[in-house]
């Protein structure tokens, strides 16, 4: 099967060095129209969110980060990341254990189920939750309110729209895995007498961990970045429920400064996460 | 990265198995009937996305039929809503075009070439998925707004959204088009060139016939990215009427309280995204029938 897989290759395969003679001059023209592609459209805008930041000094870029505010919209992001990431991580393990080793009624559903949160608009997403847990008109929404939970304006709503936005993230990772790896392994830790914790622990486990901190940077980059569905469950309220993302968002919009600090800080985090990313890929394919 | 990293590998993975008598013939072998422990998993994986996925999504489709399918109908054909959906299409397809042709280029060099810095750019092109789409508003909004520093000035055009689409779609074509080019076996390629083919000859006769569901996934997992994009294009779009997508105007609604209309623009977004992954489901498994 063709693998639309994407990803950077997984090792320096051997290329062809530039031919003499006979397309050359192509070969140039390709390489210039690609780079200057790139450059233009990704490295340029990328390298102005650094330049912008140390034109402004030092001082600016401390006073933005260590604003009160500043470190509210920080900590709750960290917070929400974490939480949303830790969930989509066991569901995540156990939707892919599922999908590879069992047959069950549904499953094919699931399967595109899964794929419809990153594929659909983050607005949409915010809608769906707010309709169905929103305090006032949502499906749940009155009920939770009377027993004292409230999910939308609040960081409950938070975590379920970065859960939603992230959930195939580390059951798309683990799932080819664990069915290149098959069942014999488990098969013969049982009929020596390994329970499930064992087998899982001492089989399962080292075979996906490569996959799985792949897929979990992943999901957490993209809790990290969430903006439209946070952006309509929040509330957006400052020194509240303002994220970091939001933080840049109302900061540029309002034109305040801080918003290229902070969002520095976030394309620093981004290229640690792609860096974490590009080193973790490797080794998956070994593995 | 990831979002996208995301994206693209959740649909070229949609799962192999499960579908027609000789793969699950083949898949028995492998896998296991259900018992009690992965039953109760089941159930509360089950849970877990109706509760996270589905109740919320079949609420937007409730609601925006709320006033029947008149209402409904009403909701997106409204001047607004319409002329959102317009261009939030036709700057998708726009932007998909650009992605076909300039993505196959990328991966083409990215595969076959080799120059100092082929590293750092492959790292770069990643960098789209990675970044959250504000920061990529942000920065698009500094360099083509009103106080551009290289004298394109965007802010408020259609253009500027355009261009914040190809920043984040970038990757998709790339990383889809990329391992099959590295598959690729180059002796069929040799041949044509020895019996007097040209490069181009031997690009449209030989290599492109291989890589084009590569090209159409990708392809449309960027038009499905592109369709329901807001961080990215809601600043250096200013607000504006002419320059408002879909999603810009669900998100002002919902802000107005029009959950109705809201969630109407928002089940066309959500039945373009299922067909996109529908569509990549039926691809995947043609690529895979053929072999």
């Amino acid at each position: 099967m063709v693998s639309l897989l994407p990803g950077p290759p997984a090792v320096d395969t051997p290329v062809a060095r530039p031919r003499r003679g006979r397309g050359r001059a192509g070969r140039w023209l390709l390489r210039g129209v690609a780079v200057l592609y790139i450059g233009i459209l990704v490295a340029v805008p990328l390298a102005l969110v650094f330049q912008r930041t140390i034109a402004d000094g030092a001082g600016a870029f401390w006073d933005a980060i260590s604003a009160p505010d500043a470190v509210h919209a920080f900590t709750i992001t960290a917070e929400i990341a974490l939480l949303a990431v830790a969930i989509n991580t066991v569901f995540g393990l156990g939707m892919a254990l599922l999908l590879a080793r069992y047959r069950f009624a549904g499953r094919r559903l699931f399967n595109v189920l899964l794929d419809i949160p990153v594929s659909v608009s983050p607005i949409v997403v915010g809608l769906a939750l707010v309709l169905v847990y929103g305090p006032t008109q949502g499906w749940f929404g009155p009920s939770l309110s009377n027993a004292g939970v409230q999910v939308i304006f609040a960081l409950p709503g938070m975590v379920l729209a970065t859960c939603f936005v992230s959930l195939p993230l580390v059951v798309r990772e683990l799932v080819p895995v664990l069915q290149e790896e098959g069942l014999d392994q488990e098969v013969a830790a049982r009929s020596l007498g390994a329970n499930s914790w064992q087998r899982f622990v001492r089989i399962t486990l080292p075979t996906i961990r490569w996959a799985l901190a792949y897929g979990v940077v992943l999901s957490l980059a993209r809790a990290i970045g969430e903006y439209g569905a946070v952006r309509v469950v929040s509330g957006d309220v400052i020194g509240q429920t303002q994220t970091a993302t939001l933080r840049v968002g109302d900061l540029a919009e309002q034109g305040e400064p801080g918003d290229y600090q902070i969002a520095l800080v976030l394309v620093l985090f981004a290229i640690l996460c792609i860096v974490g990313i590009s080193l973790l890929r490797p080794k998956e394919k070994k593995s | 990265m990831s979002t996208a990293g995301l994206t693209a590998g959740s649909a070229a993975s949609v799962a192999p198995g499960g579908r027609g008598g000789r793969r699950r013939a083949v898949e028995a072998g492998s896998t296991v009937r259900l018992g009690p422990l992965a039953g109760v998993g089941l159930g509360a994986a089950t849970l877990w996305m109706s509760l996270l996925v589905l109740l919320p999504l079949a609420a937007v489709v409730v609601t925006s039929t709320e006033n029947g399918w008149s209402g409904f109908w009403d909701s997106i054909t409204a001047p607004r809503a319409a002329a959102a959906l317009r261009f939030t299409i036709g700057s998708s397809l726009l932007v998909c075009a650009i992605n076909a042709a300039m993505g196959t280029l990328v991966a083409f060099v990215l595969v076959r070439d080799w120059f100092p810095g082929k590293r750092l750019l492959e790292l770069i092109i990643d960098v789209p998925f990675a970044l959250p789409t504000i920061v990529a508003g942000l920065v698009m909004n500094t360099l083509y707004g009103t106080e551009s520093p290289v004298g394109v000035v965007l802010y408020g055009q259609r253009a500027g959204v355009v261009v914040a689409l190809m920043f984040v779609t970038l990757p998709f074509v790339v990383r889809t088009v990329q391992p099959v080019l590295m598959a690729m076996e180059r002796d069929v390629e040799e041949a044509a060139t020895s019996l007097g083919a040209g490069p181009l000859t031997v690009f449209r006769r030989i290599v492109l016939p291989t890589i084009l569901p590569a090209v159409a996934a990708g392809t449309a997992l960027a038009f499905a990215r592109a369709m329901g994009e807001y961080g990215s294009v809601v600043l250096i779009g200013g607000q504006l009427n002419r320059t408002q997508t879909s999603s810009i105007f669900a998100y002002n609604q919902i802000q107005d309280g029009n959950l109705a209309d809201a969630a109407a623009t928002a089940t066309v977004l959500l039945v373009v995204a299922v067909l996109v992954i529908g569509g990549l489901d039926v691809l995947q498994r043609w690529v895979a029938r053929r072999g």
